[in-house]
């Protein structure tokens, strides 16, 4: 059973946009506080990596029902440059963008589950799970 | 034919608003009409009669009536595709009792309608500018309301220096926390400044890497930073991002980051003699 809800994320405000649906699936699914934190924080990176690099992109929202768990997952897709090297973007402390780096190994350590696809020119497609416990 | 519309419309006013609003209210959906009472329905249907019939006698208020009543449906929250819809609709009730009533015979049918269409046009037109300048106006005006309340720097004691920060924070606003801060930091001649984020409600890399910029800049400066308010989740959060943040001084509370800030400038609260 998956419903899913999206936000087209084209600006700063729409970080904030996906960040609240994400905050209100989680609580709806019964996440804790400090999960819901990693949940929304997970989400902000995502969507921010949307922004900053691909310019546009969508960022949804799952919920998962498999096995008797629940989970919650959240995929961020976009059309942008794409990845080069995604060893390398792994890497804590590795940016383009003069940040800190630590946004995508930072969401994998946020969530349970974490799956990243990107080919240079067709952008990247990154899904990443939260189990309820 | 001018004339003899208006008197038409004059003459029949109040049956062709009745049939107008049926015919509106079958095309909106449920939402709309829930959201508003059955009475403000009236009324606005009603005034918006009105206002089509003082735009074809051109008063000089037409204007700014139209702009009022713009005002108002954006406050009730109609959609404009629905207000433009029944506009629309009006000119064809409008069309279709003229004929009904024989004012004018089938042949010159097109001619008349063409004839409403032009009318109405310039109407639709103002309507549509008058509310996406209304909405323009609310976004300045919240973005101004925001900017307002965005970064205060505080002093409390002397060297000592707050700047609570309170909701979401973006590229614009981390900008305006910097300059706050060092502009602030000079002025008030601080030692020591805290900033607070028990408010904010999310702090993922990039507020992080604000943070610690400015942080860095106050070190500049010839200030230290501490950061305090750190509620628990937003701890483990900045644990799991691998978020650096030794440079600083951090606490949970401002109470405790207080304390620590007179300690930090050789003072200390100590209670009166004879005190509780």
């Amino acid at each position: 059973m998956e419903i899913q809800s999206c936000v087209t994320i084209l600006n700063e405000w729409d970080i904030v946009a996906a960040r609240q649906l994400g905050r209100n699936v989680a609580k709806e699914l019964g996440f804790g506080t400090v999960d819901q934190a990693r949940i929304t924080t997970a989400i902000s990176e995502l969507a921010r990596n949307i922004y900053l690099y691909a310019g546009q992109g969508q960022l949804c929202i799952d919920r998962l029902n498999e096995q008797g768990k629940t989970g919650l997952r959240i995929i961020a897709v976009d059309e942008g440059p794409g990845i080069p090297d995604i060893r390398k973007v792994m890497e804590d402390g590795f940016s383009t963008s003069g940040g800190l780096g630590a946004g995508l190994p930072g969401v994998r350590r946020l969530m349970d589950d974490f799956d990243i696809d990107s080919n240079p020119g067709e952008g990247t497609d990154i899904r990443a799970t939260k189990w309820l416990r | 034919m001018y004339n003899e519309i208006i008197s038409h419309i004059k003459d029949r006013k109040t049956t062709l608003i009745e049939e107008w609003i049926e015919r509106v209210k079958e095309e909106a959906d449920e939402r709309m009409i829930t959201v508003v009472s059955e009475q403000v329905f009236q009324r606005t249907s009603y005034e918006f009669v009105d206002l089509i019939l003082l735009s074809l006698s051109e008063k000089a208020d037409y204007q700014d009536k139209l702009q009022l009543f713009s005002e108002k449906v954006v406050r009730l929250g109609w959609p404009v595709t629905f207000v433009v819809a029944g506009l629309r609709t009006f000119t064809h009730i409008v069309h279709d009792d003229l004929i009904a009533q024989g004012v004018i015979s089938k042949e010159r049918e097109g001619e008349y309608l063409e004839f409403l269409d032009k009318w109405m046009a310039p109407m639709s037109n103002e309507i549509i500018h008058t509310y996406a300048s209304t909405w323009e106006k609310t976004v300045s005006l919240q973005k101004m309301a925001l900017q307002e309340l965005s970064a205060p720097l505080i002093p409390v004691v002397e060297h000592i220096s707050i700047m609570p920060l309170v909701g979401t924070i973006d590229t614009e606003r981390a900008k305006l926390i910097m300059e706050n801060l060092l502009e602030g930091v000079v002025d008030h001649r601080a030692e020591v400044v805290l900033i607070d984020i028990t408010g904010v409600p999310v702090v993922d890399t990039m507020v992080a890497h604000h943070i610690i910029q400015a942080a860095e800049a106050v070190r500049l400066v010839g200030a230290r930073c501490m950061l305090v308010g750190i509620r628990p989740e937003i701890a483990q959060t900045i644990v799991n991002l691998g978020i650096d943040l030794n440079k600083f001084v951090t606490t949970s509370t401002l109470r405790k980051g207080m304390e620590k800030a007179l300690e930090m400038t050789n003072r200390k609260i100590v209670g009166l003699e004879g005190a509780l």
